[in-house]
């Protein structure tokens, strides 16, 4: 049964459409490692029984010759998606015990399309975090170990870390994540896995809870870059109650994979090499050109000249954002409510999200608050706009020289637990190379591209043009292909 | 101008007014949501996931509330622009569940705009003025909270909630209550005409913020107060009223006025402090990362101009041109349905003056005691047409044409029939009419020689006689001339 839990997504489908396995089993396998592996803390809420249903209607399907797109593919679902009749959290207190009576549209379109669920995943409290060490329901670890003989737990990236440590520790072949400022990328780069963030308006944000609005975007993670097409096939589309939807048709993005770059220019920007960062981080990237041009592309020298501005852009416009897309949290109408006694309104809501958010959200409410206060609005709100709308135009005179930039995912491998905990800043640090294509609402993934000294995967970044996903999917199958990377966590849990 | 004046004791004081009215867009559904939006449903059962902010819930503007707006805005000639945002309006409060309003602070839906209310004496206006109307801008309405249902809890309906709002936001034009009153009712009659408003004040479809500051004349403006939520007419014009005259005692006194939210006690018709500037919120104001700017293209802007009715000024000059009398057609096109009735009696052939006579006398005189409206009115244009043409052509009287109404109104039957079955045709037969006259002057030989005299008075006293002696039936005009021939 170990076997069917190593199968990537297009594996199992295919397989389980030629009969050489049932949807069941596959169900089966995927559950057993899930029980198996609560040291990870991967999951929030264990979904069996949804994993096992949909395997028999894929069954089913097969025997009549229905079968969907993902018939008999069980994935993980980021607890940041709502889904009908099962708790939804965003890993706070305040949602603790939450069950939605409607269900996310990419969530649907993935039961839509055949899938079965294997539960929801842990990330950051509502997506903020960088090491999925703010969910109120406790730290993921990352199956991977660093070969220094130590035993120290490793974050798995944030704030998509339940999905990217269950996909690497063979729990589920393919989870949803989001992305905000690189919450799927980075956490796919940290645990050796494929994560795609597509051009924003691709997936519909309806029934996500909400982080920064503007920035929010679904994607798939999964085991390698087909996986991530098919994926991300199953889980766009126009929604019209999205209003940031884009109406625009999804693409055959599995069909057209191409790992001939023929003909396509890859830039190289030059302000992503950072002084002092990790020189396995720059080998990496080194050996990741080479590849490129080893599949016929051609490399250029770009330039991003806004990007050392975006991280403070991002940390401006996202809790400003955030500040208000939280506010609903108040204790009126669902989730947690404490009401001390002879409290008032306000004192009811001072109690419940005091109670409610944990301190990197209360921090991130806070500086939202302060930058959108009147008198400070112009100063930081107005000037991060300004910014934002200068990186947009660095990558889009960028591309008017180049299809696809490549760029290191993280300035990082995976750290330790509790190393950055004390201090945001670093912690912010590591979206460094996320950001920038987050607040241009372009297309970018991460594929794992080498392990460095310590024996930890390191992931390569494209970022393309806006709806072109092909585009970068294409570089990043180029770069699988000629990577081999095929290194996994050994099995400790 | 205005020559409203507050009398103080340092002398006289001017009144400056500026209105904000907050108007419910007439919508099956909600700004944001799709949601109905019918007055008086239960509690709770016209509120949809967006409505009560569930997680991950978002707002998708609707095009109809989006018309109508644009539609209310072209009816006050106002600039429409065709890219503008939403924001959001930070605070917390129990019935605002997503902790901000969707609203537009720096980029409004509609322009600088105006509208003019009329000359009228006898409420205080010597003359028709422009005021101008700074901007409309659309939001999402608050839901209520039930103080009365609980003895130590609030309750929160949030039907209301997300119910689209125009914000309709004039210049600080005006000087007198008399011209506030005139405002309101004059932006009332436009929105319902435009049919973006019901215009219904008492269910709340229709409320002003209103903002008052006195100075003597001349000077500068004064510290405004800003009274919230007042609901109808008479209670606008009473704020103004009793706040301009709090804020001159005020200052005669020594104080001065600070800029604060006060809020509206009807029954002790006073107003009363609710926050001053220094507590007001913060409302963080910022673009709606949910929504797209909202870009309006031509067909659309040019659908919504096809889709404008007459409207009131317009109306108003047509009927004086017409040869209606100003005060007949202030009457007429005050509300949307009377000049719509009318309308359709001016085309059953109808001539203007005498109908408007008709319909401002006999009609309404008749709606009132009956208590009913235009809407539910109990002749139809054309029956009232068929009325009206009877007279025109001679074949009743003036005086008959009232007995044959009362019966219209009685039975229903048509005017027509009415006059057929009743034997009321008026008569323009010269012989019987000499015949009666004949018998008349005979009779009243006395006054005949009175009238030779000199005493042409008692001209109408022989017409009186005629009309009596043929059950007025008789032409009144062949009644005149045959008289005149008879008396030499």
């Amino acid at each position: 049964m170990t076997e069917l839990t190593n199968l990537t997504v297009a594996q199992i489908r295919d397989g389980h459409r030629a009969g050489d396995f049932s949807a069941v089993e596959v169900a089966e396998a995927f559950n057993a490692n899930v029980a198996g592996a609560k040291a990870l803390n991967a999951f929030i809420v264990e979904t069996p029984d949804h994993a096992i249903a949909a395997a028999k209607a894929a069954d089913a399907d097969r025997a009549a010759g229905t079968l969907k797109p993902l018939s008999g593919v069980p994935i993980g679902m980021k607890d940041l998606f709502a889904t009908n009749g099962v708790q939804t959290t965003a890993a706070s207190h305040m949602l603790e015990g939450f069950v939605p009576r409607y269900e996310s549209t990419v969530s649907q379109k993935l039961w839509d399309a055949g899938c079965g669920m294997l539960g929801k995943l842990n990330l950051d409290q509502f997506a903020m975090g960088s090491s999925n060490e703010t969910s109120y329901f406790g730290n993921v670890i990352s199956p991977w170990k660093r070969n220094d003989g130590g035993n120290a737990a490793l974050a798995p990236g944030g704030s998509s870390g339940g999905s990217s440590s269950a996909i690497a520790a063979r729990l589920c072949p393919a989870a949803t994540g989001t992305d905000t400022g690189g919450s799927i990328r980075q956490p796919a780069a940290f645990v050796g896995i494929s994560g795609i963030k597509p051009t924003y308006g691709r997936c519909s944000r309806w029934g996500i809870v909400a982080f920064a609005s503007s920035l929010d975007q679904a994607g798939p993670m999964a085991r390698d870059v087909r996986d991530c097409a098919i994926m991300l096939e199953n889980m766009a589309g126009f929604d019209p109650k999205d209003a940031t939807s884009l109406n625009m048709a999804v693409p055959n993005w599995e069909a057209a994979l191409s790992s001939d770059l023929k003909g396509k220019k890859v830039g190289i920007p030059k302000e992503y090499r950072l002084e002092g960062i990790d020189p396995d981080i720059d080998a990496m990237w080194d050996a990741g050109i080479a590849m490129l041009k080893d599949a016929g592309a051609e490399v250029v020298d770009i330039s991003l000249p806004h990007t050392k501005y975006a991280l403070p852009a991002y940390y401006i416009i996202a809790p400003a954002e955030a500040s208000s897309n939280l506010a609903r949290y108040d204790g009126v109408r669902y989730g947690l409510r404490d009401l001390p006694e002879k409290a008032g309104l306000q004192d009811m809501y001072a109690a419940t999200r005091a109670d409610g958010f944990g301190p990197e959200v209360k921090r991130r409410i806070m500086i939202g608050t302060y930058v959108l206060s009147a008198g400070f609005y112009d100063a930081y709100y107005t000037q991060a706009q300004k910014v934002r709308t200068l990186i947009a135009r660095d990558f889009e005179q960028a591309f008017g020289v180049c299809d696809v930039i490549l760029a290191p995912t993280a300035p990082s491998a995976a750290f330790g637990l509790g190393e950055k905990t004390a201090d945001p800043l670093s912690m912010y640090l590591n979206d460094v190379f996320a950001v920038p294509a987050s607040l241009a609402g372009l297309p970018a993934m991460s594929v794992p591209a080498a392990l460095n000294r310590e024996g930890l995967p390191l992931g390569l970044q494209i970022i393309g043009k806006a709806f072109d996903e092909q585009g970068v999917l294409n570089a990043g199958l180029a770069i699988e292909e000629r990577a081999g990377f095929n290194a996994r966590a050994e099995k400790w849990w | 101008m205005s020559d409203y004046r507050i009398k103080g004791e340092t002398g006289e004081w001017e009144v400056v007014i500026g209105l904000e009215v907050h108007a419910q867009v007439t919508s099956n559904a909600k700004l944001f949501s799709g949601a109905a939006t019918a007055f008086g449903a239960e509690p709770n059962t016209q509120v949809s996931l967006v409505d009560a902010a569930m997680p991950g819930m978002l707002p998708v503007p609707n095009r109809e509330c989006i018309r109508q707006a644009v539609r209310t805005g072209m009816a006050i000639e106002a600039e429409i622009n065709k890219w503008s945002r939403f924001d959001r309006k930070n605070y917390f409060y129990a019935d605002l569940p997503q902790g901000y309003q969707i609203s537009q602070l720096y980029h409004p839906l509609v322009g600088e705009g105006s509208l003019t209310i009329e000359a009228d004496e006898k409420a205080g206006l010597p003359e028709a003025k422009r005021i101008g109307i700074e901007r409309i801008h659309v939001e999402q309405d608050a839901g209520k909270l039930m103080h009365d249902q609980h003895p130590t809890m609030s309750y929160v309906d949030l039907n209301r909630s997300g119910v689209a709002l125009m914000e309709i936001v004039s210049r600080p034009d005006m000087r007198s209550p008399a011209e506030a009153g005139a405002y309101v009712r004059k932006l009332r009659s436009i929105l319902r005409y435009v049919g973006s408003c019901d215009g219904n004040m008492e269910e709340g479809s229709m409320r002003a913020d209103v903002n008052v500051s006195v100075r003597k004349p001349g000077d500068e403006f004064g510290t405004r107060t800003e009274t919230k939520n007042v609901n109808s007419v008479r209670f606008v014009m009473a704020v103004i009223e009793g706040e301009a005259k709090r804020q001159v005692e005020l200052i005669e006194s020594g104080g001065t006025v600070v800029q604060e939210t006060r809020l509206y006690d009807p029954d002790r018709n006073e107003t009363r402090s609710m926050r001053s500037k220094e507590d007001a919120h913060d409302y963080r104001y910022f673009p709606d990362p949910d929504l797209l700017p909202l870009e309006l293209d031509d067909a659309f802007l040019a659908e919504c101009r096809d889709s404008l009715p007459e409207l009131p000024d317009a109306k108003r000059a047509r009927y004086l041109s017409a040869g209606i009398s100003a005060y007949n057609a202030d009457v007429l096109t005050a509300e949307v349905e009377s000049a719509l009735w009318f309308d359709a009696l001016l085309e059953t052939g109808a001539k203007p003056a005498a109908a408007a006579n008709w319909v401002s006398s006999e009609l309404f005189g008749a709606l009132n005691r009956l208590g009913k409206s235009f809407e539910d009115c109990p002749v139809s244009p054309a029956q009232a047409g068929e009325l009206l043409g009877l007279v025109a052509d001679g074949t009743i009287s003036g005086t008959i044409a009232k007995q044959v109404f009362e019966k219209m109104l009685e039975s229903g039957d048509a005017a027509g029939v009415i006059v057929e079955r009743d034997g009321l045709k008026q008569t323009s037969d010269t012989g019987a009419i000499e015949a009666e006259i004949a018998k008349i002057l005979t009779a009243n030989a006395d006054k005949v020689e009175q009238y030779k005299g000199g005493k042409e008075a008692l001209f109408g006293f022989f017409v009186g006689q005629t009309m009596k002696a043929m059950q007025g039936k008789a032409n009144p005009q062949v009644v005149n001339e045959l008289l005149k021939k008879a008396l030499g």
